[in-house]
């Protein structure tokens, strides 16, 4: 079974290829890249051919920070429905967060979530452990039960690891399975009740803030930690300014951080929370226009490592409410690109850089074999025109859920196929 | 006569003249209160809903005695008593009141916004009457009416609010209807009580009472809950009023003409003392007589009367 | 296209001849109090009060009222028509009341004015005093005094003019405008 992507621009950063390639596609690996036109022969003659004239070929994007729900939450998102998202987004590989119910914090959930991920047959779905049992934040979960079955990282996300003294040994056992502990950056004693970030509107609007310094905080203190312990500490969907430059400032010191940021954290602020729009309330929440600022900086030189969804889907049910009592976060899979394409506009990093921050850097931090178009590796390839515009209708997504701050928004870079181990998962021409 | 506003959400929405409109609506039907039949039949076979989610005396009575006055009926629905607690959620609880075909639907809830949600599900118009800490818009109207009454004018007065401002929709309210009627306004009260960014809203900020009061035409003196001293915003309430207690020894340092204001309920001896609380500077009483006459004027100007002329 | 029917002088006249049969029906001026309705009939009535003063020397009790809230034709229209206010500084029980207004046509505004007088207390009779009468009642109400009758066609618009008010005196009737 081959397929040939033929016409397009290849970028590759895994390899540092930029130009007109075709690939050629065999048995789900990639088999050939060559220069556009230059691979022929009678045999090819009646395989399938995506012509990706005025595209970009690129290897399937890869999201490291995704809520799929399921167990327990499955209206609001299967593994199934999750994973069509994630494909209709360009994404073949994606790292589903633990908060499930029950918890994915041991081999039979994880189990489970690989057996959804196989029935579902649609993109890599690669389960993240529990950092403590329960995400209770009270004793360490089986990181090394967890690795074996095939967990990738480990994060209490949603849940902070309050404990310091936890925290620490987390760093520490965790090295054992040479895994990253993921981090959702935030002192909950600062954050208590409060629902957006605490500035200007939230005061107009009277709503209880989560000071920015919540998430400043808990960064410096793993930073700390990690420094006695060793370990690898991965800052979740970073927000805050002055969190990107404590990540900076322990890169340069040669510690083993990294970090991500979602879409929503790079084109969005505070203000989206006026009229109460609960679709603009996420955790941690929607910032400043000076922290935009220093989290555009954080991307541009490098400090920021890839850029995650934090893919949240709720159900209409669960947002159409008081914003105090909504649930956090936005749906991400299927506005990923377009947003990051943003900044290639607006000249904060380049097209290869937007690539890589959504394919080879992913990889490199979670030690993935993927994110590449490398010979003899799985063909995961993304094509998609970055310069067709269109409104984002949050109505058309394939996820089960719709909540969207970006319902309306004018965009441009459209994904016209993802390809998973060589097969068609999404294809712009079905719809 | 027109509101530039479907609803009253907040003070916010509300133009200059708007707040002209209003409370010179409510001049007017202040005698209403007076007459020995105090009724008019203008919402006569109209219904109006008063929709708690939080208890209040004060004002849905307030609101109560509004509508019955025009002659409306009015129905009280109350948190205790609403489907709330039986886990319907806002929005059903808001489509099975617009089935009913209320003509004025007055909602007071405990989270900010939760009436501006209502007012996307129900066509009838919508008052809030106290959302969380966002917005209490008939409470800064009747303050207004109450300073206008006894100074005459609005524009270039100056004000001080003081006590709890970061908790309180009052103080919100009013800040942006002072705003837009010209008048300068000042809070003052313990650090804490004060959201960072209050400046941005164009206020002055202090935490000494005294040098706060002192060339200010109008103090409005805020209710301090109890509880903030167990969230870790109070050390104690006696320390409280040592700095902010209004007591006629801190009056003395004010302008001889200053009026003085309170929202209510008052906690006597905590933030204002009781012989200021009685002494003729204090409207208190007026702005619960005045509150009446404000919430008739909304009613009426929200529904009320066409421009049909009987000549 | 108008016209002028009465002038200032036949205004004034009208009211003289009013005080007069109002003095007459009531046997002098200790019993009755003049409340007129907004606008044009509280200017009315405080001509009434001075005319009577000038010829029985006795003031009058005097009141205003606003009948907007009384109004039957309420509806959820957008446009409130400007609300003022009531003033009646005096108990109504055992006082005749001329309610005055400007131009009787419909019935409908001394309907409102008499549930709202009511509204006030239980004097010993109202008695209606109008400048124009044009008929067209829709109502069984008719006027005790009447400076003018008027039998224009409905759609017609009568309009008064009183100096306060308009900055003159004068009645005009003006073809409907469209």
């Amino acid at each position: 079974m081959q397929t040939l992507i033929k016409n397009g621009r290849v970028i590759d950063p895994a390899n540092q290829l930029d130009g007109a390639f075709d690939i050629l596609i065999d048995n789900g690996k990639i088999k050939t890249i060559e220069p556009r036109g230059k691979i022929s022969g009678s045999k090819l003659k009646n395989i399938p051919v995506i012509d990706a004239e005025h595209c970009v070929v690129a290897p399937g994007f890869c999201d490291m920070h995704v809520h799929f729900r399921e167990p327990g939450h499955e209206y609001k998102e299967t593994i199934e429905t999750g994973s069509a998202s994630a494909a209709a987004g360009g994404f073949s590989t994606v790292a589903v967060m633990p908060n499930t119910c029950p918890v994915n914090d041991n081999r039979s959930i994880t189990e489970l979530i690989f057996s959804q991920a196989k029935k579902a047959n649609l993109v890599n779905v690669l389960p993240i452990g529990a950092i403590t049992k329960g995400l209770k934040g009270k004793s360490l979960s089986d990181m090394g039960e967890l690795k074996e079955a095939g967990c990738i990282g480990y994060s209490d996300d949603g849940m902070p690891v309050m404990d310091s003294e936890l925290m620490r040994r987390a760093f520490e056992y965790s090295r054992m399975f040479d895994l990253p502990c993921i981090q959702h950056s935030e002192t909950l004693d600062l954050t208590r009740g409060g629902c957006m970030n605490e500035g200007i509107v939230s005061t107009e609007l009277g709503l209880k803030g989560m000071p920015v310094e919540a998430e400043d905080i808990m960064v410096f203190r793993d930073i700390c930690l990690l420094r006695k312990t060793g370990g690898r500490l991965h800052v979740a969907h970073i927000s805050s300014g002055g969190a990107v430059e404590l990540v900076r400032q322990a890169k340069a010191k040669g510690l083993p951080v990294t970090c991500e940021v979602a879409p929503h954290h790079f084109t969005l602020t505070e203000e989206a929370c006026r009229n109460y729009n609960t679709d603009a309330k996420m955790s941690p929440p929607l910032r400043t226009d000076e922290d935009l600022e220093l989290i555009k900086e954080g991307l541009s030189d490098g400090t920021i490592d890839i850029i995650a969804t934090d893919h949240a889907p709720h159900d209409v049910a669960d947002k159409q409410m008081e914003f105090s009592k909504a649930c956090f976060g936005i749906v991400g899979l299927e506005t990923a690109l377009p947003l990051t394409l943003k900044m290639v506009d607006e000249k904060v990093i380049t097209l290869q850089k937007a690539v890589d921050l959504l394919t080879h850097q992913p990889c490199r931090v979670f030690n993935l074999d993927k994110g590449t178009l490398g010979i003899g590796k799985d063909a995961d390839v993304v094509v998609f025109n970055p310069k067709t515009q269109y409104i984002i209708e949050p109505e058309k997504f394939k996820s089960r859920s719709k909540n969207s701050p970006y319902k309306g928004w004018k965009v441009r870079g459209k994904i016209l196929h993802t390809l998973v181990a060589g097969k068609t998962v999404y294809s712009a021409c079905d719809e | 006569m027109t509101l530039s506003t479907k609803n009253i959400l907040g003070t916010r929405e509300l133009t200059k003249n708007d707040i002209q409109q209003i409370l010179d609506t409510a001049d007017s039907f202040k005698e209403i209160s007076t007459r020995a039949i105090k009724k008019v039949p203008t919402l006569r076979g109209k219904t109006i809903i008063n929709l708690f989610f939080e208890p209040s005396t004060r004002t849905r009575t307030s609101f109560e005695i509004a509508g019955k006055r025009l002659s409306a009926d009015v129905i009280n629905i109350s948190g205790a008593t609403s489907s709330a607690v039986k886990g319907e959620n806002l929005i059903d609880t808001a489509r099975n009141l617009e089935a009913m075909n209320p003509d004025i639907l007055v909602v007071r809830h405990d989270c900010s916004g939760a009436v501006e949600l209502l007012s996307q599900f129900v066509s009838s118009p919508i008052i809030n009457a106290g959302d969380g800490s966002h917005e209490h818009p008939s409470q800064a109207l009747l303050d207004l009416l109450t300073i206008r009454s006894h100074k005459g004018n609005l524009k270039g007065l100056s004000v001080a609010i003081v006590g709890d401002i970061n908790h309180s929709r009052v103080v919100r309210s009013n800040i942006r209807a002072m705003q837009t009627m010209g008048m300068k306004v000042r809070v003052v009260g313990p650090p804490p009580l004060i959201p960072v960014e209050m400046k941005r809203l164009g206020v002055e900020v202090s935490y000494n009472l005294i040098e706060t009061i002192k060339d200010v035409d109008v103090i409005m003196v805020l209710r301090v809950q109890l509880e903030r001293q167990s969230q870790g915003l109070l050390s104690s309430l006696r320390e409280y009023s040592n700095y902010f207690c209004l007591t006629s020894e801190t009056l003395a340092q004010a302008r001889d003409d200053v009026l003085i204001i309170h929202p209510g309920p008052v906690n006597r001896g905590i933030e204002i003392s009781l012989d200021v609380m009685r002494s003729p500077r204090s409207l208190i009483l007026n702005q619960v007589t005045n509150g009446v006459a404000v919430r008739m004027a909304l009613f009426y100007l929200l529904l009320g009367e066409n421009n049909a002329n009987p000549n | 296209m108008s016209s002028t029917l009465l002038n200032s002088k036949d205004i004034s006249r009208a009211v003289s001849r009013i005080s007069h049969e109002i003095l007459e029906r009531n046997h002098g001026a200790n019993n009755i109090a003049l409340v007129g309705i907004r606008t044009r009939g509280a200017v009315l009535s405080k001509r009434l009060r001075e005319r009577i003063k000038e010829i029985e020397n006795v003031t009058a009790a005097h009141g205003v009222l606003d009948i907007t809230l009384y109004r039957d034709d309420l509806a959820g229209g957008n446009r409130k028509p400007e609300l003022k206010k009531t003033e009646i500084p005096f108990a109504l029980e055992g006082k005749h009341i001329i309610l005055c207004d400007d131009v009787l046509f419909t019935g409908r505004t001394i309907r409102a004015a008499i549930d709202a007088l009511m509204d006030f207390g239980r004097p010993s009779s109202v008695q209606l005093a109008v400048l124009i009468d044009r008929g067209h009642r829709e109502l069984p109400i008719r006027p005790d005094y009447v400076g003018k009758n008027i039998p224009a066609a409905k759609s017609k618009r009568v309009q008064v003019l009183l100096t306060e008010e308009d900055g003159e005196d004068g009645v005009v009737i003006q073809e409907p405008s469209n």
